[in-house]
Formats: C-alpha cells, structure tokens, sequence
C-alpha cells in the first residue's frame, strides 16, 4: 500500500489556480524530489498536504482520505518541515522535540506512554545535539535550530517525511550532514520522504523519483532520469541546464 | 551562521515542583493578609487572622481594634475579587501570548478589554437587561463583546494578511482599541446622566465588590481556567508555530477556537467586576516568564499565583498612595506595568539576542 497518494489534486485560490491536477505516490524508501522554477506551485503541493492550502481532488495517507481523518492521525502519517523558523520563545530542545510526541498522547490530560522518552532521547542522539539537549533554542545557530527540528520529526515518526527545502540557509557541511542524516531515516521500513529542492545536483544525488512542476502543472513525474532528461528540465527552466552544470562545476576539475 | 554567544546554564523543567507551589501559596496567603491589614484604617495582621478564623470556622475572638469586623466585610471580599481578577487576566494574557506567538498580545493590547467595556457600557447605556438576571445585561454585553472583538481582529488579519503575523494583529488592536474608545466617548457625552457608571467601566476599579462578584469570578475562572490548563501543552505547540503545531497533529482551528472562547469569556467577567484593568495580562507573564520558563505546562499555573500578588499589590497601591482619595486601579496598573514593561522587555532583548 502507498504511503501517500495524490489523484488530480488542485490548488485554486481565488481565480487563480497554482497547482493543476497533479498525482503522484510514495511507497516505502522512496524519496521523492519536487523540482521546478520559483513560483511552480511546490511549496503549495506541501501545503495542500499538510492541511493549509484548501484542494480539490483525492489525497490518500496510508490508504486512507485525509479529509475524513483526525488531526492526529493525520500526523502519525505525515509531519511537515517549514522553510524558516523563528522561535520567539527560550524552549529547551528537549521540549520542542517532545512535542514530536503529540499524536500519540492518551486521553484528554495526555498522559505520557513509556516510549515517549525513549523516542526523543534517540531523536536528539541521531540528529547529533545530546550535548545540547537542554539548551535554549534561542541560544542555537542556524544548522542546530533546523536539526532540532528535525529531531521533533523523527521523535513524530510519521509514515512520510515533507520538507520544503531542509537546507536552506544552510552552509554544505550542514546540508550534507543533513541530506545523509534523512537517507539514513528512510531506509528503514514503512518510510518515505517528500522534498522541495532547488539545488538539481543534491536532487538528483539523493532522491530516487523526482516530480517536474511547470505553473502549477506536472511537467514530468517518474523516476531520476526520466524526469532529469535534458530536454525536459532545460525548456521548464528556460535554460541549458546541463551547460550551466558543466560551467559551474569545471572550475572543480584539476 | 554563526552560533550566538550562548548560556552557561542548561534548562531542566519538567513540572512545577511542589516547593514552587507551595512558596506561590504561601506569597499569595501573605499578600492577602497585607493588603486587607493596609487601608485607611490600619488593623494589626493579628485581626485579619482571627477574622479569617471567624468567618470559616465560625470562632469568636476579641478584636484589638474594634472595628475591625466592619472595615473587614468591606477590605476582604474586596482583596479576594482583586486577587481573582489578577489571576485570570495574567492567565489570559499568558494563554493569548503562547497562542499568537506573540510576548505583546494581551486583553488591552488585542482591543479585548476595551471591547468589553464597550458592551457593557452600551449594556448600562441603553438599560438593556438579560431576561431572569436582571443584573447580568453588563456581565453578558461584556462577555459577548470581548468574543466579538478578538474575532473581528483576528478575521481582519488572516485577510490582511495570511500568516496571521504579530505584527498585524497587534496593530489591528492597537487600532482597534482606539476607535472603541471613541466610540466609548460618543457614548459617554450622550448619556452623560450615566456617566460615573461609566467612568468606571472604562478606568476600572475593584472598589465594593461582593463577596457574590467574587464567587461569579471564582466559577468562571474555575470553567475557563481548566479548559486553558488542559491546553498547555497545544499553547507549547502555537508558541513555537503554527505549522509546527499542525505538523505534530493539532487540530489548530478547534484549540484556537476552545481558547479564544475561554479567553473571551473570561475577559468579559472580569472586565463586568473591575472594569478594564490594563498591563496585568502584559507584565504578570512576561515577569512569570523570566522565572520558571516559557513551558505553558509551569507557566500557566504560576502565572495564576504571580498575578493574584500583583494585582493585590497594585490595588494597595491604588487606595492607599492618595489616602484618603482612592485612585482607579487601572490607571495605577498602566503606569506601573507600562515603565515595568520597558525595564523587563528591555532586559529580555539583551539577554536573548
């Protein structure tokens, strides 16, 4: 069964439409690369998802229709990394990531169950902040405060993963950090992850289906280099994708 | 980026310990028995204790001052609705600050107190009255006008502006609440008959409350207060994001609705005893903030303790700085809490960033 399924789903806001009749789906270990030109409607295909932008069509998680499920069984199956994070509030790391653990609290007062603290001392273990467990979150850098973030996820355990664009702002330590930390996530069993990403190379480096969007449409959508074909991504950007490529990265070569 | 300077000291919270609790109590059980000692009669601590005593074990002790009992049935039920008062609008304030993420949102900022005023002056203004309880029109106006006003507010945000930014909101109410005033002054030269009455709702003053006031606080703050409680860990979750309190599976439309309503409702019993008090629901979370932490799971409880201490202090201040004249409540709070307000947000800003 896949993990997240979408059938013609539309984004209309007002009389404009941003996202047209798009499908696509994620069984377990797939990582999925959206791509495209600013303003292609990526960051809305997230939110459609995660609940914020109103739709029209079929959205499936875990088998089942997101409009007729609970908010925290919506979560058990999907969590949701924004693009920027401003924390106002001096909350340790331990805190935010054991918010992670919502979806499965009992009962009106919310009782904690016994893997509760389990999951968020591994979470903060595998994203590399046990030192900083109960810091401020006020007091991280910028790579530390996303990786907290990303914590919570894990200690969420959701089915599927969606992070619109996880390193950005990001120094490429961090984003290879990053990057290789969410390979290891979802090559376990039952997972999978849905990115928004602008750098095509990390793309195509990582992930294993890519979906192409065009103003508001799916211009492409399969596998790595269906998707990648050159043809393909050079009309969608309006340029030589690969020559750009090979330019940017010839000054690597010795 | 590069990491700020950091703390040295870690943050552990879990709960509020139990010695916590009990040193909240027992500043509270102090000030109480300050604030009814202090007045234009001064009575020895010694009297207050043994009319405690009287009035719920039903003793009879010799008073050193003998007038003691009758200065009392006026100071006590007084002090306690001032003390109830301070907790719900410093609860409020702390609950209204986690949900819009925002250290400046509060009943007076948000236009939710002066809302209320205005329902209940248009309630005394134009004698509407509630059917069966004559004397709710005031109570109810308020309540339903405090609801309307943060919806309005929040109705215009998301429309000016979708992600419903601080910002936006708290210019909203700042502009909100200066055109409830002007409408509160029209009001106010046309039934100009009424307009101490009025005067009152808008200054705010805790003066001859009832011990039946207190008890109509006390049920409110009792409903309302558990219902705020029970969401402390969701207010964590909004603190921090919405997104992110959607992403961990909160139906955030709902919470903010449960909470809104609560908010409101309470607001408006307040505002319908003491009349709009501001800065309480401002300076009470921010000050509770700073000792135990921004976790609603501490902060909400202690912010109940820390703002019944500091309206009862605000209130001495309020009838005894000007003695034998009293001064509203409300102007001693705004004055107090608005230089308060500066040195703590000040202070804030250094420390944080």
């Amino acid at each position: 069964m896949n993990l997240l399924e979408l059938k013609n789903v539309t984004v209309t806001y007002g009389s404009n439409t941003v996202l047209r009749n798009v499908s696509l789906d994620l069984a377990s270990g797939d990582w999925l690369m959206i791509v495209g030109p600013n303003g292609a409607g990526k960051s809305t295909l997230i939110s459609a998802i995660s609940g914020v932008a109103p739709y029209t069509g079929e959205i499936l998680l875990s088998g089942t229709d997101r409009n007729i499920m609970k908010a925290r069984d919506i979560a058990r199956c999907t969590g949701t990394l924004t693009q920027s994070h401003s924390v106002g509030y001096s909350f340790s790391v331990r805190e935010l990531v054991g918010l992670g653990r919502y979806p499965y609290r009992k009962g009106i007062i919310g009782g904690k169950g016994e893997d509760d603290e389990r999951m968020v001392d591994e979470a903060i273990r595998d994203v590399g902040l046990a030192d900083l467990a109960d810091r401020s979150l006020l007091t991280l850098s910028g790579g530390e405060l996303q990786r907290a973030f990303i914590a919570q996820l894990f200690a969420q355990d959701p089915g599927v993963l969606m992070l619109d664009e996880p390193t950005n702002n990001l120094d490429l330590v961090y984003q290879k950090e990053i990057f290789d930390l969410l390979k290891e996530w979802v090559s376990q069993k039952d997972r999978a992850i849905l990115s928004v990403v602008h750098d095509l190379g990390l793309a195509k480096a990582y992930g294993n289906k890519a979906l192409l969007l065009d103003r508001g449409t799916s211009a492409a959508y399969g596998g790595m280099d269906e998707v990648f074909s050159d043809e393909m991504i050079s009309s969608t950007y309006g340029l030589d994708i690969r020559e750009w490529m090979r330019k940017l990265y010839s000054h690597w070569t010795v | 980026m590069k990491p700020r300077n950091r703390e040295k000291k870690s943050i552990k919270r879990t709960g509020l310990p139990q010695w916590e609790y009990l040193a909240f109590i027992a500043a509270v059980f102090l000030t109480f028995i300050i604030c009814v000692s202090i007045g234009t009669v001064r009575l020895p601590w010694t009297d207050v204790l043994h009319y405690l005593q009287d009035l719920i074990f039903g003793t009879q002790h010799e008073y050193a001052v003998s007038s003691a009992p009758q200065i009392m049935t006026v100071r006590v039920p007084r002090v306690i609705c001032v003390a109830l008062s301070g907790m719900s609008l410093a609860m409020c304030g702390c609950a209204m600050q986690g949900l819009l993420k925002n250290p400046l949102a509060e009943g007076s900022t948000l236009g939710v107190s002066s809302g209320a005023a205005l329902g209940a002056i248009i309630a005394i203004a134009f004698d509407i009255t509630v059917p069966v309880f004559t004397l709710a029109g005031p109570t109810v106006m308020a309540m339903l006008f405090a609801f309307g006003s943060i919806m309005l507010i929040l109705f215009l945000a998301y429309k000016l502006d979708y992600s419903l930014s601080t910002n936006t909101i708290v210019l909203l109410g700042v502009i909100y609440s200066m055109f409830i005033s002007s409408i509160i002054m029209f009001i106010t030269t046309f039934s100009s008959e009424k307009i101490r009455s009025i005067t009152f709702w808008t200054m705010g003053s805790l003066q001859g409350s009832t011990y039946t006031e207190a008890l109509m606080l006390l049920s409110m703050l009792v409903i309302t207060g558990t219902v705020i409680l029970s969401k402390a860990e969701e207010l964590n979750a909004f603190a921090i994001g919405e997104d992110n309190a959607r992403s961990i599976g909160i139906d955030v439309r709902k919470t903010r609705l449960t909470i809104l309503i609560a908010v409101s409702a309470l607001i408006g019993t307040c505002v319908s005893i003491g009349g709009s008090i501001g800065f309480v629901g401002l300076v009470v979370p921010h000050m509770t903030r700073m000792i135990v932490g921004p976790n609603h799971k501490r902060l909400l409880p202690a912010t109940l303790f820390s703002g019944a201490v500091f309206l009862m202090l605000m209130d001495l201040i309020s009838r005894t700085i000007l003695r034998p004249r009293e001064l509203p409540i409300g102007a001693v709070t705004s004055l107090i809490g608005a230089v308060l307000f500066v040195f703590i947000f000040a202070g804030t800003r250094r420390n944080d960033r």
